[in-house]
Order: structure tokens, then C-alpha cells, then sequence
């Protein structure tokens, strides 16, 4: 799975820190999102499709790396 | 639809006496027959009336709909406050760039980590409020002796407004929010509260301290009347949103022994006032906001120029999204459901600001107010509870209890 960030979008809302603090964070300058991995493990992947959903901006989208794991 | 409409509801539709809890019935009735309905604005214009889950998402993060309160179509509950709100907007009525703009100048202050950094603030705040409440008495109004306190202490804490303020801030943030105030009224309090913190961030711009209200006072890209939209901003969302929460909470939960034996366990706390933000969502009224295109949503079709309110709390309660096979009906409070998906801070780039803030809030007030009270009752017979029906925040006049 690929998470991407667009921080154009971020509205600093901090949904994502607190559904997922272990890799989302919050930049200390601007206030916008920053990933803490860029690999993740399976477990996480309902909670990353969460933090996308939660997102208010948008900013947050989640790549499956198979169809297959679509339907979750 | 739009050719030949139902009959619209009425805005702001009535609370219900029997359900003091839920969406007005109105508005219940409502989502139960179309996501997207009819509905009539005080001044005799209607507008569109959004009550499912995934329309209210949509027009709160679509950019066609607006949130810029200076367009002449917006919708909007009071008659005759157009003037008066559209003179010079604080950011959550404006759309991206200049909301943005100004909401960015503060959201290094509502970080998460700085706000799990305040929770033992917190904790001294919600332990002195419940020893003030409790001293050498056995009886208090819940709502003066601590849910008020608490977030305004918070709040003054944060902006760097005097805590002794107090009662005039909270006087004036009740005549803003209330829907019966007369148009002279608001205009007075509005003016009352630009001018007492245009004057606070004067001096703190002589003599910068370490709060909200000293950073915004000394930027060179703010006017002093921007400093004090934003403040008043904070300042009432910062305190009636949480008061109100904290109050209709407990009411809520007092004849409800199960559910308060869930908030002693620290790991239940966070998901269960998820639950309780997601059951009372007390911005009752709705969030307006007006198309800025054609658009096509829950089988309406929505004109550019019309107006729309996202209704939150029918959202919140939509039972293809909280439901679910063998779940808790959405209509009920569950506790251990998973209501991380809820609306009640809204959606889009307006969403709540401080929900970090006001998380850290409820979870401790309400997690400490209970362990610490446990024989909390309440003082009155439950039907005699007096709501706060006349509020663009939902929430209760007065909470007597005893313990």
C-alpha cells in the first residue's frame, strides 16, 4: 500500500495524528501533515484507508497494491 | 423534485419536549424520506435541506459549495443578521484563499501534540473546578459550577484572556449564539466583544505574552479588527461548544449506570466521547453554505445561487453509516461503537480547529467527573431539565445535580 500527502490540501485538522499517530505527525513550522514511514505493514492498512476517509482537506490518499485488496 | 416539491420543512424546526436529546423530529422525518429535501428560511426564501451522511460530507468538501457568508444567497437562520455577520467575516465564513489565509496564522496552537502536551493543565483545571463545585456543599448547578468553567478556563489559558472576564465573555457569547436576540442586541454584544478584544490585543501587542491573542496582535498582516474576528472566533467556540457537551453528556448519562461504568476504564474513554459527539452533535441548526454551480445530489438537483444546509446531527445518526447488520441501532448510544467516521466537527477545510482541544476536554472532564462523583444524580425530576432550544448550539440551561 502507498500513502501519499498533499500538504497543499491540509487543513490541519490532526485527524490523521489521532487515528494514526505512529505515521502521521504534524509539522512543527507549518502545522501541515508529514508522513512519519513511507512502508507499512498490513495491519495498517484499515487504519490507513480510515485516516484517508477522515481527512477533511483531502490530503491524505491511499493506494491499493493489488485489486484484489480492494473490498477489504 | 425541483419541479414539484414536497412540502418544506421549516427552519429552525422545534426540539422535540419528549426527545431532548435527538435532531429536532423535523428534521428526522426529513432524512427518513429523501437525503436532500426542502426546506424554508425565516425570510421566506427556501433552500435545500441536506440530512444523509454522504450528501452532508459532500457539500461540506466540495469546493463548488461556498461557506462565504458575504454571497447574497447565503442561507441563514436569523432574519436580518446578514448585514451584521457579512460586515466583516471571521474566517469560518470565508472560502480558501483568504480562509486559509487566517486560519493557518492559528492552527500551530491547536497541534496535536501541543495539546496532548496540555493535558495535565487540563487535569488541574477539570480537579480545581469539581473542588469548588464540591466544597462544603452537596448540591450545584452542573453548568456554572463546572462545565462552563472548565473550557473557559482552558480557553483564557490558551488566548491570554483574563479568566476574570469571565461572566461578560460568556453574557455575550449566549446573546451571539441565541436565536431569539434581537438584531440591536447582537449588533450591541458584537460590538461589546470586537471592542473588548480589539483593547486586549493593543496592550498585548505593547507587551507580547505567550498566548493565541499576543501572536496574532503583533503580525504586521493582520488589522486589529482581524486579530479580534479571529479572537471572538476562539474565544466562543473555545468555550460553548464544550460547555455544552460536557452538560448534555452527563445529563445524558445519569440514569445510565452501564454506560458511565464504561468511562472508568481509561482505554473506553476516547472512542466513548466519539459516541457522545456523534449522538448529540449540538450544532443543531446545521452548517450553511451556498452552490456556487449546478450541482447533483441525493437525487436533487441543486441550482448555482441556492442555498443548502448540511444538517449534521441527521448525518451523525444515518444508519447506513452507524448501523449495520446486528450493531446498535444509530439512533442509540452505544459506547463501544466505532463512531470515529462522525460529523459533529463538521467536514471540508472548515472542520473543527480545536477538536484536539475540545477531545482532551470531554475525555478528562467527563472520565474525572465520574470517578470522582460517583453518587452523581440529578437534583430535579428529569423532566423538568431545562435545554437550551433557542441556540445555534444545542445544550442545557442549567444542570442541577447532587452526589
Amino acid at each position: 500500500m502507498q500513502v501519499n500527502v498533499d500538504r497543499d490540501r491540509c487543513c490541519s485538522s490532526g485527524m490523521c495524528v489521532t487515528t494514526m499517530p505512529a505515521v502521521f505527525d504534524q509539522d512543527d513550522q507549518d502545522s501541515l501533515v508529514i508522513l512519519r514511514q513511507i512502508t507499512f505493514r498490513p495491519d495498517q492498512f484499515a487504519d490507513l484507508r480510515l485516516a484517508a476517509q477522515l481527512c477533511p482537506g483531502g490530503a491524505i490518499t491511499v493506494t491499493e497494491d493489488e485489486p484484489a485488496e480492494l473490498d477489504d | 423534485m425541483t419541479s414539484t416539491p414536497a412540502a418544506a420543512i421549516p427552519m429552525p424546526a422545534p426540539h422535540s419536549a419528549g426527545c431532548p436529546f435527538g435532531p429536532p423530529p423535523a428534521y428526522t422525518k426529513a432524512a427518513a424520506t429523501a437525503a436532500v429535501t426542502r426546506a424554508d428560511l425565516p425570510e421566506g426564501e427556501s433552500c435545500w435541506l441536506a440530512t444523509g451522511y454522504a450528501e452532508v460530507r459532500t457539500i461540506l468538501s466540495d469546493r463548488r459549495f461556498s461557506a462565504d457568508v458575504r454571497h447574497p444567497n447565503f442561507p441563514l437562520l436569523l432574519p436580518g443578521r446578514r448585514e451584521i455577520i457579512a460586515e466583516n467575516p471571521n474566517f469560518l465564513r470565508l472560502d480558501d484563499p483568504e480562509h486559509a489565509r487566517l486560519r493557518r496564522m492559528v492552527t500551530g496552537d491547536f497541534l496535536v501534540k501541543r495539546v496532548e502536551a496540555m493535558r495535565p493543565a487540563v487535569q488541574q483545571i477539570v480537579d480545581e473546578a469539581l473542588d469548588r463545585m464540591t466544597q462544603g456543599r452537596t448540591e450545584a448547578d452542573l453548568v456554572t459550577g463546572f462545565a462552563l468553567p472548565v473550557p473557559s478556563l482552558v480557553i483564557c489559558l490558551l488566548l491570554g484572556v483574563p479568566y476574570e472576564d469571565r461572566e461578560f465573555f460568556q453574557s455575550v457569547s449566549r446573546t451571539l449564539l441565541s436565536n431569539t436576540s434581537t438584531l440591536e442586541k447582537l449588533s450591541e454584544a458584537r460590538d461589546e466583544l470586537l471592542d473588548y478584544l480589539s483593547g486586549l490585543a493593543a496592550r498585548k501587542r505593547e507587551q507580547p505574552e505567550d498566548d493565541i491573542l499576543s501572536r496574532l496582535a503583533v503580525r504586521d498582516d493582520l488589522t486589529p479588527r482581524d486579530v479580534a474576528g479571529t479572537g471572538i472566533l476562539l474565544l466562543i467556540a473555545g468555550h460553548e461548544t464544550t460547555a455544552n457537551m460536557i452538560s448534555l453528556s452527563t445529563a445524558l448519562l445519569l440514569d445510565r449506570p452501564d454506560h458511565v461504568a464504561r468511562l472508568a476504564d481509561p482505554a473506553a474513554v476516547p472512542g466513548a466521547v466519539e459516541e457522545l459527539l456523534r449522538h448529540l452533535t449540538i450544532v443543531h441548526t446545521g452548517l450553511p453554505r451556498v452552490a456556487l454551480e449546478d450541482v447533483e445530489l441525493g437525487g436533487a438537483t441543486i441550482k448555482a445561487g441556492d442555498g443548502v444546509i448540511a444538517m449534521l446531527s441527521t448525518a451523525n445518526r444515518d444508519e447506513t453509516v452507524f448501523g449495520g447488520a446486528g450493531g446498535t441501532p444509530a439512533d442509540e448510544l452505544d459506547l463501544d461503537r466505532d463512531a470515529r467516521r462522525h460529523l459533529a466537527f463538521g467536514f471540508g477545510v472548515h472542520q473543527c480547529l480545536g477538536q484536539p482541544l475540545a477531545r482532551a476536554e470531554l475525555q478528562i472532564a467527563l472520565a474525572t467527573l465520574f470517578r470522582r462523583l460517583p453518587g452523581l444524580r440529578l437534583a430535579i425530576p428529569r423532566d423538568e431539565l431545562a435545554f437550551r432550544t433557542d441556540s445555534f448550539i444545542y445544550g442545557m440551561r442549567s444542570l442541577p445535580v447532587t452526589w
